[in-house]
């Protein structure tokens, strides 16, 4: 069988089983249609969280305040953290990218347990199905913020038990993927692909499973102890019955602060594949960007209590985790220093995926920076519980994480669907999208010094101002969205075909066509080269 | 019956599923972990109290409920000697009586609970609620541990049976056997667990 007769097998968007549409993408193992799938649900609860901010800026108008009850904004602010948080945010990138490109990256047909993969999206879906249902059942929607907090969680009468359960099961799902992920890291790189010739997205994706392993099972038995404290009051975070709230506390974060670099460290290894390819340079500095990305797997586990600078720890305790939350910005740091000595000397080609990666890098600084000062322990006694926080964590979740995620979209858009957006509408949908984030959610951090508290329904006259903009910040981001989306859609449906390299990257997905034909490769390939190895660097 | 355009399907890891497998067993450790911290912190808050509690549990049921788990953790042992072996009657009879090891440890923590309830002795309970702060939680530790280490042996039965069942009809078989080994791994980790509670409850006092 000569090489040039042999007709290319067809894309992965062809149905060739016994079963045909919905049914065959339902039952499908291959890992593109899964990160598909996970893809569309992961947009559908995005837009409705983002609609439920949408109404949450509303009524902090004061000509708006009196459409919704106070119980109903507690109920507001709790599903859209849950919804952002636990269904996009955290699955996010490993779950659409990483399912899609982490094969192809490292020259493989399929993750390493393609069913349990399958298996891992109808948990995921389980879990939102219950979170979803327990906002209209019971004694209405959980109200207590996505922390979960006890002891008021263990009273207050709203649905809390569903809720929590959907978040148990949703870090099941999160947890297989990591298992899958890292034993398909270990098993299946291609001939030749050593650990560090891989794409730097594959070791950040790696990170990333390590944490999902190592901290999404305290998270499921602090969820699962919260509900067995609500059905049968076994009393261990009870202080009537001689628990500690304080201990929920630690086991929370103990998952959740590492939760923050499951959210934004994949994230940063999309940067780091979208930044050689537009720069048409190797990445500066390989090896510390991926032992970075391990490195903060490693001490971001070990800052949890910056959380809780108020609760009453020790004095020694909070000094430490103080100092221990300073070292985990070296690592990041570390990563934004080497990108932007990427671009030094590249021949830059300004295309709307490199766009939207220097967002990334300008918001996640920010995000950065606020999180070291939060970090500082007088500035965090200040600000504790206040809209700094919440202007903080939007910069490095949506400012970082979501700016990476359109960013990821935009560079393997063609690749994904074989078809090419208008660049224009993409530019076009920057401007809004930017400076509706900026007025938003720079105006919170300023709210925030001033003395404004998160989660308040009502606030002081002196904060109007700066609640006004903020909520006409929210429109103009939300028209941005719309915008981004209407474009990427529209090309879904009638974009030009796009070339199987757009971009002129080096990396081995751009080597097979697109959309890629199923089980990716027809002969594994051989890995010769550095991941990032520009035909030009030879000449130079 | 064959497994439609799978790409994977004859390309057999062995070293990747227990791989896999022990990645779990890895989270399973860590989940237990949580729990071992809440105990940890609580008995050194309160360690009369859980001195005191201790001495309501029946330390000879516990010690007998370990020797039948470790029992039943050898026999699955054997039953992948036998498979390797060849011998899948050997097998099959092997795992029967780590079933029915896992049925009596259970049948025991039954009765012990059963027992406790009789005292009064359970989460929300009018009589626990008279009792020192530290002994309720220690109850409701001892309750919330078991009770998950109890789910763990469920299930751990139903995949055992599961393994039966394969092995009957030859779809584990001497060059083909790493599933019961993953099984026989997740049951020797509910054992290693065990053996942890063993000496935190019945033996705290």
């Amino acid at each position: 069988m000569s090489a040039q007769d042999t007709p290319l097998p067809p894309s992965y968007l062809v149905d060739t089983g016994s079963r045909k549409g919905l049914l065959a993408w339902l039952t499908s193992t291959d890992h593109k249609r899964i990160g598909l799938l996970y893809l569309a649900s992961m947009l559908t609860f995005f837009f409705v969280a983002v609609g439920i901010g949408l109404v949450m800026r509303l009524v902090q108008l004061t000509a708006f305040s009196h459409l919704i009850t106070a119980e109903t904004y507690n109920a507001l602010f709790t599903v859209h953290g849950v919804i952002m948080v636990f269904l996009f945010v955290v699955p996010g990138l490993p779950a659409v990218f990483g399912n899609f490109f982490l094969p192809i990256l490292i020259g493989a047909k399929d993750v390493a347990f393609p069913r349990l993969n399958l298996a891992s999206w109808y948990f995921y879906m389980a879990g939102a199905t219950v979170v979803i249902t327990a906002l209209f059942t019971g004694h209405g929607a959980p109200d207590t913020g996505w922390t979960f907090y006890v002891p008021f969680s263990l009273h207050t009468g709203t649905n809390v038990s569903l809720a929590v359960f959907g978040a148990f099961l949703l870090g099941f799902s999160s947890m297989l993927t990591g298992i899958n992920f890292i034993t398909t890291i270990h098993r299946l790189r291609a001939p030749g692909m050593h650990w560090f010739r891989m794409p730097l997205f594959c070791w950040a994706t790696y990170s990333t499973a390590w944490i999902q392993l190592l901290a999404t099972p305290i998270l499921a038995i602090t969820l699962v102890l919260v509900i067995l404290e609500r059905v049968f009051g076994i009393g261990i975070f009870d202080p009537t019955k001689g628990g500690d709230p304080l201990l929920y506390e630690h086991l929370f974060w103990i998952y959740s602060h590492p939760a923050v670099y499951i959210m934004i460290l994949p994230a940063m290894g999309a940067i780091t594949e979208i930044l050689p390819t537009f720069a048409q340079r190797p990445i500066f500095g390989y090896k510390a960007i991926a032992f970075s990305s391990m490195a903060i797997a490693g001490v971001g586990s070990l800052v949890w209590a910056h959380h809780m600078f108020t609760s009453g720890l020790s004095q020694f305790a909070v000094m430490t985790f103080s100092l221990l939350t300073m070292i985990v910005a070296v690592p990041s740091a570390i990563k934004v220093f080497n990108w932007v000595s990427t671009l030094y000397k590249g021949s830059i080609d300004f295309q709307p995926p490199l766009l939207f990666a220097l967002t990334f890098i300008f918001l996640f600084c920010i995000g950065g920076l606020t999180g070291v000062m939060l970090g500082a322990l007088a500035v965090n006694v200040h600000v504790h519980d206040t809209y700094f926080v919440v202007g903080h964590f939007h910069y490095v979740m949506f400012g970082g994480t979501g700016m990476a995620f359109f960013a990821a979209l935009l560079y393997w858009f063609p690749k994904m669907f074989g078809k090419m957006y208008s660049k224009k509408a993409i530019y076009a949908s920057w401007f809004p999208i930017f400076i509706g984030f900026n007025m938003l959610y720079f105006t919170m951090l300023v709210l925030g010094v001033m003395g404004m508290p998160r989660r308040y329904f009502h606030h002081l006259p002196r904060f109007d101002t700066g609640h006004d903009i903020a909520t006409v910040g929210s429109w103009i981001l939300v028209l941005g969205l719309v915008m981004f989306f209407g474009a990427l859609v529209h090309a879904l449906f009638k974009g030009e075909k796009a070339e199987d390299n757009p971009w002129g990257g080096v990396t081995l997905e751009w080597t097979i066509p697109s959309p890629p034909p199923q089980e990716n490769f027809q002969e594994i390939p051989t890995i010769t080269t550095e991941a990032y190895h520009f035909p030009q660097e030879e000449i130079g | 019956m064959s497994e439609p355009n799978h790409a994977h399907a004859d390309h057999r890891d062995d070293f990747g599923a227990r791989l896999g497998m022990w990645l779990f067993l890895v989270t399973e450790m860590v989940l237990f972990g949580g729990l071992f911290i809440a105990y940890s912190y609580m008995r050194s808050t309160y360690p009369a109290d859980f001195h005191h509690a201790g001495t309501e549990l029946n330390a000879t049921l516990g010690v007998t409920n370990t020797l039948v788990l470790l029992t039943s953790s050898l026999t699955v042992a054997l039953s992948i000697v036998a498979i390797q072996r060849g011998d899948r009657l050997k097998s099959m009879a092997f795992l029967s009586a780590s079933l029915a090891l896992g049925v009596t440890f259970l049948v025991i923590k039954a009765t012990e609970w059963a027992t406790k309830f009789h005292h009064g002795l359970y989460p929300n309970a009018p009589h626990l609620a008279t009792l020192p702060h530290g002994e309720q939680v220690f109850f409701g530790l001892y309750f919330t541990m078991t009770g998950l280490h109890g789910l763990h042996v469920i299930i751990g039965l139903g995949v055992l049976s599961y393994m039966l069942v394969q092995v009957a009809r030859g779809r584990i078989c001497q060059d083909r056997y790493v599933q019961l080994e993953n099984a026989g791994l997740y049951w020797h980790l509910v054992d290693v667990i065990w053996i942890f509670l063993l000496p935190l409850f019945y033996l705290a006092a």
